[in-house]
């Protein structure tokens, strides 16, 4: 088992602001990582630079052996928690965008995805709610063939119906040769696809484990864990 | 494959539970396939590799059997039934025991008890 990701005394810090404090983090292949903690705890920064997108101020970070850069993000596949789509676009174009912009973009999956999700690919993507945006995004970044997916808050503002479809789509895209980091302040409704936990307070990770041996030595569910550390 | 999941307890442990619980009560049968990894996974809503996990327990216990390629299956060793149903029996009792123990009852009193609402469960079953 090797790992995907390291990172090593990881900080960044904006103007006066310290996000993140020496975070040390590692993935192995084939297994999916809940990064958890509340609002501005450093989730979001620690995935920026794992996505190539932010510089670390100090530490570092290693995915497949390599600092962030072009080759990390050919096999890194990154679902930020912000818009990123065009509103004159239709479903069908944001899909051609991806598959212009990543070699490893795989368009058969994409529409067969799209129609799990129920989704028109000619609907025009101002038209979307917000649970269907999120599907939509899902889409397009697990249609990549990537080594690392990084889903920041893919549960955020969806109704429980959708939660359920991006659970799934995510349960049966994920392969044994990638990995996965999910963020989420729900814990509960995601907390059983995890195979490693990480929280994260105050730019620190103050507990990483296998979700399975906490529940057993803690006697808690995740999110009581959550709970317990955030409270 | 229906299952309520108790998120304090370890998953997989959950699901061999209930996989043993239907080895015993016949409901999988020798021989019969179990839903692959990933139909199970997706089925259920867990990580695959908790189902790996729980696959690979029952295989190392000799209740399930894996042919490469082919899937996992209900093994057929003699008696399995029956030891599944003594070790989930005792698994009940124990605990039953030990929560009256809890609530003050002694032996003979936990026995009275059990004599005097048998009858009244029959009823109910």
């Amino acid at each position: 088992m090797y790992n995907v990701l390291e990172a090593e005394n990881l900080c960044k810090s904006y103007l006066n602001k310290r996000a993140l404090r020496g975070a040390n983090l590692t993935i192995q292949q084939g297994r999916i990582l809940g990064l958890l903690g509340p609002n501005g705890s450093g989730k979001t920064t620690f995935l920026k630079i794992a996505a190539g997108i932010l510089h670390p101020s100090s530490g570092k970070l290693l995915i497949d052996g390599q600092e962030p850069g072009v080759y990390t993000k050919s096999i890194v596949s990154y679902l930020p928690d912000t818009e990123y789509l065009f509103k004159w676009m239709k479903i069908k174009d944001a899909v051609q965008y991806f598959k212009d912009f990543y070699s490893d973009f795989d368009e058969k999956k994409a529409f067969a995805l799209l129609e799990f999700m129920k989704l028109d690919a000619n609907s025009s993507v101002k038209s979307l709610s917000k649970g269907m945006k999120e599907k939509l995004k899902l889409t397009l970044v697990l249609s990549r063939k990537a080594k690392l997916y990084i889903l920041d808050e893919p549960l955020g503002g969806v109704d429980p119906t959708a939660r359920e479809k991006i659970l799934d789509a995510i349960i049966n895209n994920f392969s044994e040769n990638s990995s996965m980091i999910i963020t989420t302040h729900l814990v509960n409704d995601i907390e059983r696809i995890f195979d490693e936990v990480a929280f994260i307070s105050d730019g620190e990770i103050v507990l990483q484990g296998n979700a399975e041996e906490l529940r057993l030595n803690k006697n808690k569910s995740i999110d009581e864990l959550y709970r317990e550390v955030f409270q | 494959m229906e299952l309520e999941f108790d998120d304090k307890m370890p998953i997989y442990l959950q699901i061999m539970d209930r996989i043993k619980m239907d080895i015993a009560t016949e409901k999988l049968k020798a021989n019969d396939k179990l839903p692959s990894v990933r139909e199970m996974a997706t089925i259920l809503k867990v990580n695959p590799n908790t189902l790996q996990r729980a696959y690979q327990e029952l295989e190392r216990l000799g209740i399930v059997y894996t042919q490469r390629g082919m899937g996992t299956f209900v093994g057929e060793r003699k008696h399995m039934i029956d030891d599944l149903k003594q070790e989930m029996a005792k698994e009940v009792i124990d605990s039953f025991i030990l929560r009256m123990k809890r609530l003050g009852f002694s032996e003979e009193e936990i026995i009275a008890s059990i004599s005097k609402n048998i009858t009244e469960v029959n009823k109910h079953v």
